[in-house]
């Protein structure tokens, strides 16, 4: 379907490629500002205590410390991510609930005083009970680490459609199982950090390295108590996000106030072991399903228990705890479904968003089981899959519309493209083949909080000598190229070449975007920029029809050039006026059609500056029972993996070495982009597969904190990622497309889990498979 | 903390800074050279997107004193492009889309000079070899590899496609 279109669906260089090859792009740590102060914070030494006395003098009085402040120097105001569950101080009152927990932030002259300064504020705890674990936090009289939630309860979710007690009833095969992850770390390679500066305007604008500007605007107006207008937040180049940073982070907020109290820019940052204990990536989850089949293998119902343990406050967690019920909704026809879900509290750090959000084990362990019960029913678990798969136009049982699908066609890509046929139950022992199949939100179909607002509006404005244009959007680029998706857009909208199109994006004073998470940026923001660029378009192609005196509908762009339907238009005095124009210039349009240029500087002439605005917000979605906005999209995208593993019988080390990965984006706007995406995708879900997890001592402390302990893919764990890009046409996508960024990675853990399970004939209920993992259960199985 | 007079050759051209003597030779880039190419991910040599050319040889500038460099040359990566004309890596690490967020590319870029100079036609386990110490979340290392392998192919004057 790409034929149809000049720019999208190309493989066109990214707009911030060169500038990053070359060292020009600017991060956060390459930004500088006169007279800037460094900042510091004082975190928790302990995982559950209570603070009896904090004492700043000694920081105070430390020559070229600036500021020292407190919870007792802050307004109280509770913030976080849901506003439901708004339950985190910017510094701690009265009590610490995990080992990293912010008690006091200095600014000084340089870091160096600060962080001394830091180590001088004289804090006197009463260590508490530390609950370390889901269990250590149930049990019976386990102390409350918030008060207002009894037992430590984060939130419970209780959903069921259909009738799953019936369902079962009438099933042939039931089949149980369990699976049990570990806590992840999202490990983008640049540590969060920002600058706040607050100006004699009375204007606070923060630098940060975040995926959400405009929710970290909210949060610090909200906070401070500055109105929104007043606080400005600009993201420069940001070096992955993955999630974590996706929320305003304590240095963002610890900054803003004391640049507000110094009025002296506050640059402050987290190193790598702050990075770890910060936390905010992916949850540990606890599954239990149950799900009965006919014997025909048709998927009847589906019963599902998860724990999540969330560590000491909610970030993104409620919305994780429903995520991880909705999307197990589809692909599959299921009828009947019925989750319990319930996330707990624990004195660890946060957990909360990280690409798949809260999707991912679930869709394992799902995946999992059904390749077990294709062995029992003696199908072929790609058959299984197929015969269950839901088409376009279905809708999931919980409400969640199947605007297209091209899941069908991702499983015979992949199937056909690892040789599926001839490897399944042919090769040797220790060699395996496995299949996945996973889908994902295009965007969260409701912002975070509660509200009618557009999730982005987007401005395009023409360069007045009508030589290009430039697209203005608040989006988020954090490495996921959305920059580049908006240029192609506005230039296949424009019927302009790519090059003539520039972008400006990452700053709340350019209009509202939610921002990058939920894979939302393609969708969404790229609706709002298709929408801005006919408008643009519709102004330039308007002005000219009143010049030329003919209807406007005769007029379209196509390629930089001028198309005027029907009988001939003499254009030769407009020529003859931007020719005046141009006295002397070198290059001057030529041919016998008008140039863009010369339509649109003759609008600028005749309007002024040329401005065109484009919003988008989805329509009213999904079921009206209690969770349905979570999960809710206007399109999901959909993916397919072949894992084929090697495993080593006598040292239990796994070895991916193919992997064959088909995903349907709806329609590619960069097709390497889409490649790029899948690839990262596989290799995030290889390492949450195969090494990472984030362990802590018994006194609740990262045990791990550096990306050396930490072990995350490195470029010689990766094997061969096949792309195979599926375009089903999305119909409320702009030009057709959907998501690829998070939906790419829901197959992989568990492609990975049935390929070792055909390798060495055992379930493995357990991440990461590390070697020991697999040895001793190889060595139980004995 | 003693400060030093440190003369070295970056880019072909001769500095001189008064750098602490306990400053990283990453922290006298960024800071005393106004050089912030140079990325650092997480300033312990885990990662490798402080990559730099020391005498030709890849080494973590956080891991290095500043003064260690005295007397000799460092390439960073905005000594790789001549004026406007990208370095055929740079210009295939563009155009095989094997950047994302960037942060890794300046040392994963660096890292692959110092292969090619070494190897100037790398099979792929060389590759794997010569970036094992450089660290990407985003790209799944498979654009990368074959932005490598382009680059090679251009340098050795084969014609690419
Ligand atoms: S910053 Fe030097 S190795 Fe990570
Ligand atoms: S491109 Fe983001 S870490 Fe490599």
């Amino acid at each position: 379907m790409s034929a149809a279109y000049d720019v999208i669906g190309s493989r066109v260089p990214r707009k911030d490629a060169a500038p990053k090859a070359t060292g020009q792009a600017v991060f956060i740590e390459d930004l500088r500002f006169k007279g800037e102060l460094a900042g510091a914070l004082l975190q928790s030494p302990h995982a559950h205590a209570l603070i009896k006395s904090i004492d700043v003098s000694k920081a105070k009085a430390l020559p070229g410390v600036v500021e020292v402040i407190t919870a007792a120097d802050v307004p109280r105001v509770k913030y976080g991510v849901s506003p439901a569950r708004y339950d985190e101080d910017l510094f701690a009152v009265n009590k610490v609930r995990y080992v990293g927990d912010e008690i006091a932030a200095v600014a000084a002259e340089d870091l160096e005083t600060a962080l001394k300064a830091a180590a001088l504020i004289k804090v006197e705890y009463e260590p508490l009970p530390r609950l370390l674990s889901v269990e250590e936090a149930t049990a019976e009289g386990a102390p409350w680490i918030h008060d207002e939630f009894p037992n430590n309860v984060c939130a419970e979710v209780h959903q069921e459609f259909g009738d799953v007690a019936t369902a079962f009833k009438e099933c042939d095969l039931i089949q149980e199982g369990r699976f049990v992850s570990k806590r992840q770390d999202a490990a983008f390679i640049e540590p969060n950090q920002c600058v706040a500066i607050y100006g004699q305007d009375g204007m606070l604008t923060l630098h940060s390295s975040t995926q959400v500007p405009h929710y970290v605007q909210r949060t610090v107006s909200m906070v401070t108590g500055l109105p929104m207008s007043k606080v400005r937040v600009v993201k420069p180049y940001v070096g992955g996000g993955f999630g974590p940073k996706a929320a305003a982070t304590p240095i963002d907020l610890a900054a803003s106030f004391l640049a507000l109290r110094s009025g002296r820019p506050v640059r402050m940052a987290y190193t790598r072991e702050q990075v770890f204990s910060f936390g905010r990536a992916r949850h540990g989850f606890t599954h239990e399903m149950k799900i009965g089949v006919k014997k025909d293998g048709s998927l009847m119902a589906l019963e599902h228990r998860a724990t999540l343990d969330g560590g000491a406050y909610s970030s993104f967690g409620i919305a994780t705890v429903y995520y991880a019920g909705s999307l197990l909704g589809g692909p599959y026809k299921l009828p009947n479904m019925k989750y319990d879900g319930r996330r707990i509290y624990t004195n660890k750090p946060a957990c909360g968003a990280q690409r798949g959000h809260g999707g991912v084990i679930a869709r394992a362990l799902f995946e999992q089981q059904l390749d077990i019960i294709a062995e029992r029913l003696g199908m072929d678990p790609v058959e299984l899959r197929l015969q269950n798969m839901m088409e376009t136009g279905d809708v999931t049982c919980n409400d969640l519309a199947m605007s297209s699908l091209g899941m069908r066609q991702c499983i015979e890509a992949v199937a056909q493209g690892s040789g599926w046929k001839q490897k399944k139950g042919a090769l040797p022992k220790g060699k395996g083949i496995g299949i996945a199949c996973g889908f994902f939100v295009s965007g969260a179909g409701y912002p975070i909080y509660r509200s009618e607002t557009y999730h982005c509006t987007v401005t395009i404005k023409a360069d007045e000598d009508g030589g290009g244009v430039k697209v203005f959007t608040a989006a988020a680029e954090i490495g996921q190229g959305s920059d580049t998706t908006m240029a192609i857009i506005a230039a296949e909208a424009l019927g302009i070449p790519y090059d003539m199109v520039r972008i400006e994006s990452g700053d709340t004073d350019f209009g509202i975007d939610l921002g990058a998470y939920s894979s939302r940026t393609t969708l969404m923001t790229g609706h709002a920029t298709k929408e801005a660029a006919e408008n643009l378009k519709e102004v330039i192609l308007g002005e000219l029809a009143g010049e030329l005196g003919i209807d406007r509908r005769r007029l379209d762009i196509k390629r930089g050039l001028v198309k005027i339907a029907g009988e001939a238009v003499d254009i030769a005095p407009l020529r003859v006026r931007y020719q005046k124009e141009h006295r002397g210039w070198l290059s001057q349009p030529e041919g016998g059609q008008l140039t863009f240029n010369e339509a649109s500087r003759l609008a600028c002439l005749r309007r002024g500056t040329l401005v065109a605005t484009g919003k988008y917000k989805p329509p009213v979605l999904g079921g009206k029972f209690k969770g349905a906005a979570v999960g809710t999209s206007p399109a999901y995208g959909c993916s397919a993996q072949v894992a084929e593993v090697s495993v080593d019988m006598e040292t239990g080390q796994i070895t991916v070495e193919r992997v064959t990965d088909a995903h349907d984006c709806g329609q590619a706007i960069n097709l390497t982009s889409v490649e790029a995406q899948m690839q990262g995708s596989v290799a995030m879900g290889l390492g949450e597969a195969l090494f990472e997890e984030v362990k802590f001592d018994e006194a609740g402390r990262v045990m791990n904190p550096s990306l050396g302990e930490y072990h995350i893919p490195t470029i010689m764990d990766m094997p061969a990622v096949d792309c195979i890009v599926v375009e089903s046409g999305e119909p409320n996508g702009p030009f057709g497309a959907k998501e690829v960024g998070e939906g790419a990675i829901m197959p992989t853990i568990p492609a990975i889990l049935n390929a070792v399970r055909d390798a060495v004939g055992l379930t493995i209920d357990e991440t990461p498979l590390t070697p020991e993992r697999i040895y001793m259960a190889l060595k139980k199985a004995k | 903390m003693s400060a030093h007079i440190l003369k070295l050759k970056v880019n072909g051209r001769e500095y001189q800074a008064l750098v602490s003597a306990n400053h990283t030779l990453a922290q006298v880039l960024r800071e005393n050279l106004g050089l912030t190419g140079t990325k650092q991910g997480c300033q312990v040599g885990d990662c490798g997107s402080c990559t730099v050319l020391l005498d030709g040889e890849p080494v973590n500038s956080c891991l290095v004193l500043g003064v260690q460099a005295e007397s000799r040359e460092v390439l960073t990566i905005e000594g790789l492009a001549e004026g406007n004309k990208l370095h055929p890596l740079q210009d295939s690490f563009v155009r095989a889309g094997a950047i994302q967020c960037g942060f890794c590319s300046p040392g994963m870029i660096l890292s692959a000079k110092a292969l090619l100079e070494r190897k100037p036609s790398p099979g792929l386990d060389d590759i794997r070899q010569g970036l094992a110490g450089n660290l990407c979340r985003c790209t799944g290392y498979q654009k990368i590899v074959e932005a490598v392998m382009q680059a090679s192919h251009r340098m050795s004057g084969e014609a690419s496609s």
